[in-house]
């Protein structure tokens, strides 16, 4: 089992403070979703526990070694991330989008071959990509980029996936076919971290929800747990109802308070 | 490699163009003569006709050719913009601003070394100082205007010190460093200049995956364990020793490093990684022809090698511009 522990992590930027002692744990097996206002934190908890942002305070590890002391290579083969920004450079295809996800296994594009290639098709595959492989980045649409960048953190192979936003912008068809995307990966044996917007597909997918206000975490549970009314108003400052249907947990925004 | 071919008519085109390079010139040479020459059989005059005056040139104008067209691919795949060169962002004005230090000074009497150390030294601040910048600025209109910025200041402060030549003779050479030419040079000065050149060569392109994992964007690069700092060093690095390298065997010469990465780009697909080496191939290229033509045309006064480089490289850095702005307005 491979664990992501946050421990005590708090971070500044221009003297606004971002995160506020965050302790947090994520292992494989488990579908973790962040939840929270803008400007709760919940970016800079993704990228503090992978130390592309050094915190102030406290010490992100996984499976207990520090950040500080693996290379980011190391840390690129234990975890994925998928950032919310993903702004392409180059038009380049679909095929080699999803082969950097084995750039930490010192892969080079155009190349590869065994498990590499076997993984990259694999995600290919998961992600429903075939007819799209030769495709350049600025021919597709919203979804299937989205669906592309899935696939290059799925190739890694990591045990985590940390990803933020990953279905923003995305109609409701895809964005459920994108968080299908990632329950499928946990399923596979893997843990994910999760950061997102919509409450009723965190409500769907996710294992346990972790609420976050001002850069602190305010609850972490299951749905059943934390999925309530009163947590709505506190962190989102909406009335809102929390009904069942088809067997998902349902939130109706009823006003803002 | 993704696209051998493309690499493989880009040399041959390359030996074609330093053979008709040598071939032409006010003392017209057979084939054969030339052949001679290179294996010491042929006269006294041909060989010294080929071996100090043509093949150093060619050969001098190719290797600048070939550094700028790198340097300008991995620039470009390390600020994500194919408008990023030497010579629209000042690195090698910075660097004959150097070069034209020593020269004003008479410190590149001293020794050969000290004239390529300078203009490296140049490419290298004026670099360095674009990478950090790059790292706060977002906008890379912004970037550019900054490495304008810096083009005007060092152009500006070169034309002060040709206003203040001691005499005709620094004067002139001043003018060479400024426009960039390949008249006169010899294999000693790209003897000076090819150990930097060598070095700054291997470090770009030790970096061509890390410049394929830029794509993605900084973030998502780090996300994949691109350690950002040693590859923005490594590319300052290379692009410093390439750029001051070319300024020291040839002055600035500006645009081969926007135009062949551009031309080459779409035959990869794309690739940040497999842009780079075709790009110094035809940016070697595109000098050789440069300079031939320089050659031929019938002038008062022999055109200067960054000037023709200038007149077909600018129009192109206009439509990409343009082409961009029209694309994408963040840009």
């Amino acid at each position: 089992m491979t664990e992501l522990k946050l421990d005590n992590i708090s971070l500044a930027i221009d003297g606004k403070t971002i995160l506020d002692s965050v302790n947090l744990t994520v292992r494989t097996g488990e579908l973790a979703v962040l939840l929270g206002a803008n400007g709760a934190g919940k970016s800079s908890v993704l990228r503090c526990a992978l130390g592309l942002v050094p915190a102030a305070t406290g010490d992100a590890r996984i499976d207990q070694l520090p950040l500080r002391r693996i290379s980011t290579l190391q840390r690129a083969k234990l975890a994925a991330y998928l950032p919310q920004r993903r702004p392409m450079a180059w038009p380049v295809k679909v095929f080699d989008v999803v082969s950097l996800g084995r750039y930490a296994y010192g892969v080079r594009l155009g190349r590869l071959k065994g498990v590499d290639l076997a993984l990259v098709e694999a995600a290919i595959d998961a992600c429903d990509l075939q007819s799209l492989r030769d495709r350049r980045m600025d021919t597709l649409s919203g979804g299937e980029s989205a669906r592309v960048h899935c696939a290059r953190a799925f190739a890694a192979d990591a045990a985590l996936l940390l990803a933020d936003e990953p279905n923003a912008a995305l109609d409701p068809k895809h964005e459920l076919g994108i968080m299908q995307l990632i329950r499928n990966y946990v399923d596979g044996g893997r843990g994910a971290l999760v950061v997102a917007h919509e409450a009723n597909l965190a409500a769907r997918f996710a294992d346990r929800l972790i609420w976050m206000r001002d850069g602190r975490i305010y609850a972490d549970g299951t749905v059943a747990e934390t999925m309530t009314p009163a947590m709505m108003a506190e962190i989102y400052g909406v009335k809102a109802q929390i009904h069942q249907v088809a067997g998902h947990t349902n939130v109706t925004i009823l006003d803002a308070l | 490699m993704r696209n051998p071919q493309l690499n493989g008519v880009l040399l041959l085109l390359s030996l074609v163009l330093i053979v008709i390079a040598v071939l032409l010139g006010s003392t017209p040479l057979g084939l054969m003569q030339v052949l001679q020459a290179l294996i010491g059989q042929g006269s006294a005059g041909d060989a010294i006709v080929v071996w100090e005056i043509r093949l150093p040139r060619a050969i001098a104008a190719y290797l600048v050719g070939a550094a700028l067209g790198l340097s300008g691919a991995a620039m470009q795949g390390l600020l994500r913009n194919p408008l990023a060169e030497p010579g629209v962002l000042g690195v090698s004005a910075s660097a004959s601003l150097f070069a034209t230090f020593t020269l004003y000074f008479g410190f590149s009497a001293l020794s050969s070394f000290i004239l390529p150390l300078a203009a490296i030294s140049g490419a290298l601040v004026a670099t360095s100082f674009l990478a950090l910048v790059a790292t706060r600025v977002n906008s890379v209109v912004a970037l550019i205007l900054i490495g304008v910025g810096i083009s005007s200041f060092t152009g500006a402060l070169m034309t002060l010190l040709m206003n203040l030549a001691p005499n005709p003779f620094s004067l002139s050479d001043m003018v060479n460093w400024m426009m960039g030419t390949v008249a006169n040079r010899s294999f000693d000065d790209i003897a000076f200049a090819a150990p930097f050149l060598g070095l700054g060569v291997i470090l770009i392109l030790l970096s061509g995956r890390d410049l394929s994992a830029f794509t993605l964007g900084e973030e998502a690069a780090a996300g994949i364990g691109v350690d950002l700092q040693k590859v923005r060093l490594k590319i300052v690095f290379g692009t410093g020793l390439c750029t001051g390298a070319a300024v020291a065997i040839a002055g600035a010469v500006g645009f081969v490093g926007i135009v062949a990465p551009h031309l080459v780009r779409p035959h990869v697909d794309h690739e940040p990684a497999a842009t780079l080496m075709p790009s110094a191939l035809l940016g070697g290229a595109i000098l050789v022809a440069a300079d031939i033509f320089i050659r031929v045309v019938p002038t008062n006064t022999e055109l200067k090698l960054g000037v023709v480089a200038a007149l077909l490289g600018a129009p192109i850095f206009v439509w990409i511009a343009s082409q961009r702005m029209m694309g994408n307005s963040n840009d």
